[in-house]
Formats: structure tokens, sequence, C-alpha cells
């Protein structure tokens, strides 16, 4: 990294951040009892205090973002091997990229909307309070404006992880990559100007419904390239299913279904009756259960022998897929339904007829969360060190940098930087 | 082509400071939680001695990191890939920052376009304004909350004025601060950088004496509705970053005293005085879209 100390310093918030949210738990009154988009004025007028807690851990995590992702642009811009043009970088690098631009972006935004929410409920500021001129959708502009490119702040990389892997078990060079890495640039874009299709039974102009009606469904154009791209690298290549490879046939798959129900939900009448119900759980956990996790997975499995040298347990990794893919459809699939069907989301209870849905969908969520023990047998017995040791490669297929170099990597990888060709 | 030929990568030393910084941080923000739960709600606790520890071991930390660097730095341990890196990182830093702001300029100008209005009737919100804010007209300045909150506008002749010429001055010092240290004449170098220092100071002392002014003789308070909200978030936030510019300034000062920087060595210089450029501008922006406007 171009800002080792710096980065040092972001990664060692992150736990003491968690730790003041979780200890907010078990102070007088109760954690934060708001969701995570502590909307007002739930999180104002009829919070308990550990709002300021919640405040303040949100601050320094945004601070350690904002640390990590200078970092890592800095780095890109800065520390490329020679020869490392910016149209021969990974796509993965490319992703991270964009992403850490957006986190720049946005995370400041965060940051202005807890303070605010902090003077509202402690300083006597009305922001978000009618009596004082201010708004509570106010509040959900500011929100959104940083909620939308947080969700593709987490499924950026995703996009990276996968263009990685499907040239790489395709045995083809990425197709279309210029296409690639300008579509990326323009989900980044866009996403800016979204935000309020969160918000289309919250009350706006006509035709401000209309603009994030419109802006959102464009959405759609670059993300379809990507999937296209994806799709046609395979198109006539030497596929084979190794464990990365189907965790990323899975994503393609599953990520597009949810992205087909993210386009339903742009849909401004249609989303008067989606909203707040089953169906956007739904949509959001296809995209980012079967989306963005599927691809961590997929990345652990394509890198886990670079990292620690050993080739993991293939057996457990493949009933740790086969499980993990068919929980997870048993878990989310039904919700399209029982949402269509008018089931609301946050409310513990529900009306008798969806018993028979929510018993598969609780089925499938232990299913799904049993299977990860499979995946965590198998990291502890390659953090053990026990397999058949990786060669460089790993991969027949595998193109790049880090495939060059032994596994694990040396310390500190590259001391002067590599030529690339 | 051989690898001889590229700059070794930097790889500084171990270092203790960023896990002290982050056991700082923690402290700061359990501290800063439990203080403004505290001195709200009346209740006791140690809120306010955590935050002083928190503050005090960052201020520990901070001295002791740039002293290492400053240190690694005077003896040429930086390689110039470093020294972009820096630079790089800096405007990004800078670039937060501004969008820090942009959250609380759109609440300003939500509040006054949309917010406001609405309450007022426009749109289609006459019923709103029938049947739950009866009798409250939109404006702006909004000197009278639908709640009934009455408060005074604050003008933006005289003391903003006065600051605004303080600060666009200081812009100016502090560029000439920079083109005598290109220029290597270290005594332009301090006469500038004191002086920028100097105004810097007097904005702090005449924005904590329009404050006063609000709070004694206008009745403009942070809990004067939206108005005073954005008023005084947006000036105070920009205070704040004005005393954190100054404090960067100061220290710059002190190094050149030592003689500390040149043309090829001079990051830090850098990174503060485009600190101060930014406040400035975000000043300006201030300036019209919450005292002219
Ligand atoms: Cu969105």
């Amino acid at each position: 990294m171009a800002l080792p100390r710096m980065n040092n310093w972001s990664f060692w918030i992150l736990p003491f951040a968690f730790l003041i949210l979780l200890s907010s738990l078990f102070l007088e009154g109760g954690g934060p009892n708001f969701g995570w988009t502590f909307y007002a004025p739930l999180s104002t007028t009829y919070s308990n205090d550990s709002t300021a807690l919640f405040v303040f851990s949100v601050h320094i995590m945004g601070a350690s973002s904002i640390m990590g992702a200078i970092n890592v642009i800095v780095t890109i811009f800065n520390m490329r091997a020679p020869g490392m043009t910016w149209m021969k970088m990974p796509l993965f690098v490319w992703t991270w990229l964009i992403t850490a631009f957006l986190l720049i972006a946005v995370m400041p935004v965060l940051a202005g909307a807890v303070t605010m929410v902090l003077t509202d409920k402690f300083f006597g500021t009305s922001f978000f309070n009618a009596a004082g001129g201010g708004d509570p959708v106010l509040f959900q502009h500011i929100f959104w404006f940083f909620g939308h490119p947080e969700v593709y702040i987490m499924i950026l990389p995703a996009f990276g992880i996968i263009s990685q892997i499907v040239p790489t078990f395709s045995r083809k060079p990425l197709f279309g990559y210029a296409s690639m890495v300008y579509a990326t640039a323009s989900i980044a874009l866009l996403s800016f100007i979204v935000w309020a299709h969160h918000m289309f039974t919250t009350g706006m102009p006509v035709a401000a419904e209309l603009f994030f009606m419109f802006a959102t469904m464009l959405i759609s154009v670059p993300t379809g390239v990507k999937v296209f791209n994806w799709v046609a690298t395979m198109w006539r290549g030497a596929i084979t299913f190794e464990i990365p490879m189907l965790f990323a046939l899975a994503f393609i798959v599953l990520f597009t279904i949810g992205g087909f129900s993210g386009l339903m939900l742009a849909i401004t009448p249609v989303d008067f009756q989606y909203h707040d119900t089953y169906f956007v759980v739904a949509h959001f956990h296809y995209v980012l259960v079967t989306g963005a996790v599927f691809s961590i997975m997929a990345a652990v499995y394509y890198w886990l022998p670079k990292w620690c040298g050993k080739m993991y347990d293939l057996g457990l990794a493949k009933w740790h897929f086969w499980c993990s893919l068919i929980s997870v459809n048993v878990l989310f699939f039904p919700m399209h339904f029982v949402g269509l069907a008018g089931m609301p989301r946050r409310i513990p209870d529900y009306a008798l007829q969806f018993a028979d849905f929510n018993k598969w969908i609780s089925i499938g969520g232990f299913a799904f969360g049993l299977s990860q023990l499979i995946f965590l047998a198998l990291l502890i017995k390659a953090c053990r060190k026990q397999g058949e040791p990786a060669t460089d490669r790993v991969w027949e297929g595998a193109e790049g940098l880090e495939w060059e170099i032994p596994s694990p990597a040396p310390y500190h990888t590259f001391e002067t930087p590599p030529v690339v060709k | 082509m051989s690898e001889q030929q590229y700059e070794k990568y930097y790889v500084p030393a171990q270092s203790p400071w960023p896990i002290v910084g982050a056991v700082a941080l923690f402290l700061i923000a359990v501290g800063a939680g439990n203080f403004v739960i505290e001195t709200t709600k009346g209740k006791d606790g140690y809120g306010g001695w955590t935050l002083l520890a928190g503050l005090a071991i960052l201020v520990i930390m901070l001295v002791g990191w740039f002293r290492d660097q400053i240190e690694e730095s005077m003896t040429g341990m930086h390689s110039n890939q470093l020294g972009r890196s820096y630079r790089q990182g800096m405007s990004w830093f800078i670039f937060s920052e501004v969008m820090f702001f942009a959250a609380f300029f759109g609440a300003l100008f939500y509040a006054r376009m949309i917010a406001v209005p609405w309450l007022g009737g426009s749109s289609n919100n006459a019923m709103t304004n029938e049947v739950l804010w009866p009798g409250f007209e939109a404006m702006w300045p909004l000197v009278k909350t639908p709640g009934g909150t009455t408060t005074e506008a604050m003008g933006w002749f005289g003391l903003p004025l006065a600051n605004t010429v303080v600060l666009l001055i200081s812009s100016v010092t502090a560029h000439f601060a920079h083109v005598a240290l290109e220029e290597g004449k270290r005594k332009q170098l301090t006469l500038f950088l004191g002086v920028t220092i100097l105004l810097g100071l007097g904005f702090l002392v005449l924005q904590v004496e329009e404050y006063v002014h609000a709070y004694r003789e206008m009745g403009l308070m942070l809990t004067s509705g939206v108005y005073g909200n954005t008023f005084f978030m947006l000036t105070g936030f920009h205070g704040l970053h004005v005393t954190l510019g100054t404090i960067l300034l100061i220290i710059m000062f002190f190094r050149v005293l030592k003689g500390h920087f040149s043309k090829d060595n001079q990051f830090a210089f850098q990174a503060a005085s485009w600190y101060w450029h930014f406040v400035d501008v975000v000043w300006v922006l201030l300036f019209i879209f919450v005292y002219i406007l």
C-alpha cells in the first residue's frame, strides 16, 4: 500500500468501533432500536440514549473507511508497476478503484447524517422536525444519497472478482475488457442520481418520481453489459468447473435474478405495491447474499491456495457449494411470493396464510447458516496448513502478477517494482 | 530493461502509533457519546474524562507519529514516489471534507427550497399548512418556525463581511508564503506565514464575537429552528476547520523557524496551505449562501 501506516490505523479502528456498537446493547435502555437505516424520527424523537454511542462509532468507522479508500486510490494511481497501464489493470483493481472513490464521496455524507441525528436528539436542532422548519424526509434524502452508492460499494468489488474468475476457468481473456471498465464507471456515476428510488412512497413531486425511476432503470444498461460480457467470455471457452467457477456461475445466475427484481422495484407505480414487503427483502438478498457474499466465497476459493500455499479440501468445498446454493434459494426465493402477496417487512408477526412459506424460509435459513460450518471447517484446515502444496500458478488458466510468485507469497512480495510487459 | 532502474518501494519501519491512534479514537468515541448523554440528560459519569483521555492520547500519538515521520523525511528516507502518494492522499482527504460540507449545504438548500415552502402550503401542500401548521408563513431566513420559535436573521454586513476579507487576505498571504518558499526567501516565508496565522486567529476571534452577539442580543441560537441549525452547524464546522488549519500552520511556522522545508521537501507545508485554501473556499460559499442570499 502507498501509505502503510495509515492503512494500519484504518484497520485497527474497525474492531474498536464495532466494540462500541456492540457494547451499546448493554447500556441502560438497550442498544440502537431503529434498524440500520435509522430513519428520523425513530432515531431522534423515539430512540434511546445509546444513539450517541451509535453516532460516534459510525463516525470513527467512517474515518476508517475514508482512510482505507484514500489508500486504495493513491496506491492504484501512484504505485502501479512499470508497464502496468490503466487499460491493462486487472478488473478487480479497476472495481476497487471506483469503489474507493464512492467511499470517499459518500462516507462524509453519512457522517453529516449521523451528526444531524445527534444534534436533533440531544441539542435541540430540528433538521428532521417539521415544528422547527425541518423535515423527516430530509433525513431519507441524505441517508440514501449515502445508502445507494453504499450498495454499489458492496457489489462492485464482487463484479471485479467474477471478472477475474470467469476468464481463468474459461481459458479465454475477458470479453469486452474496455466496456467492462466503462460500465463500472458509469454504474458508479449513476449511483449518485438514483437515491430517491428508496423513497417512492414517502412523498415527492411526480417529476422527481419519474426522474428517479428512469435514472434507476438506466443502471440496468451497464449492468446488462457486464452480465453479457461474462457470458460471452464463457462462450466457446474451454470451461472447467472448479470451485471458484461454480460460485461465479451461481453468482451470475442469481445476481441476475436479483437485478431483474430490482428493475421491477425501480418502476414507481409498481413499487407502490412492493414497497416494504418481502419482495424487497428477496431482491436485496439475491444481490447481496448470492451476489456479494457468493463472490467473496468465490474469491476465497480462488486465492486461498495463494494465501496459505496449500490446496484446500475439495470434497468439503463441493459440499459447501451445493448445500449453500440449494439452501440459499430455499431461504430467499419464497420471499418473492410472500412479498407479492403482501407480507410486510420489519414486522415480526405475519398473517396466518404466510405460515407455510415462512416455514420453508426458516428451514432454508437454518440450512444456509449450518452450511457455512462446512466453510469454517475448510478454512480451519487450510489455516493449519493441511493439504496438498499449491503450485505458483495454482489454476491452469490464471493470469496476472500474483500467479507469477510463489504460493504463499513472500514477505512484502516485491521489494522493487516488477515490470509488466 | 533491468529492475534496478526503478526506485525501491518505501517500506517504513514498524510503528506502534496506528494502534495507539485506534485506542485514542475508541476512547474519544466512547467518551464523547457518554459525555453527550450525561450533559444533556443530567446524568453522572466519566464521559468527559474518557473523552479528555482519548484526546490526550490522540495528541501524543500525533506528536509521536509526526516526529518519526519528520525524522525519516529529514534524513532522506522517503522516496519520490512516497511524496507523490502524500500529495494525492491529501487531495482526496480534502475531497472527503468537501463532501462533508456538501451534506450540510444540502440540508440548507432542502430546508430552504423544499421543506419550509411545503410547510407554508406551496406545491400541493395546502392542507399540510391548513391542518397541521395553520397560520405558518414560509419565509427565509426562517425567523418564525411552524412551532412558533422566533429569532432574528444574521445580516451579512459588519462582522461576516470583515471575516470574509480577513480570510481572503490570509489565502493570498498563504500563497505568497508558498512562493517565498519556492524561491528560497526564508525571511519572507516566515513573515507571510506569520501574517497568515495572525489572520486565522483574528478570524476565530471575530467568529466568537459574532456567536456571542447572536446568542446574547439576537436570540439566534442553535435551537432556533432550521435557520439557526444550518447557520450554526455550517459556520461552526467551518470554524472547527479554521482552528485545525491554524494549528497546522502554527506547526509549519515552528518547522520553518527550525529551518525545515525546501523547494523539494515541503509536503507538510503544501498540505497545510492546501487545507487553508480549502477552508477559504468553503467560507466564500458560506458567505454567499448562509449570509447574503
Ligand atoms: Cu438504491
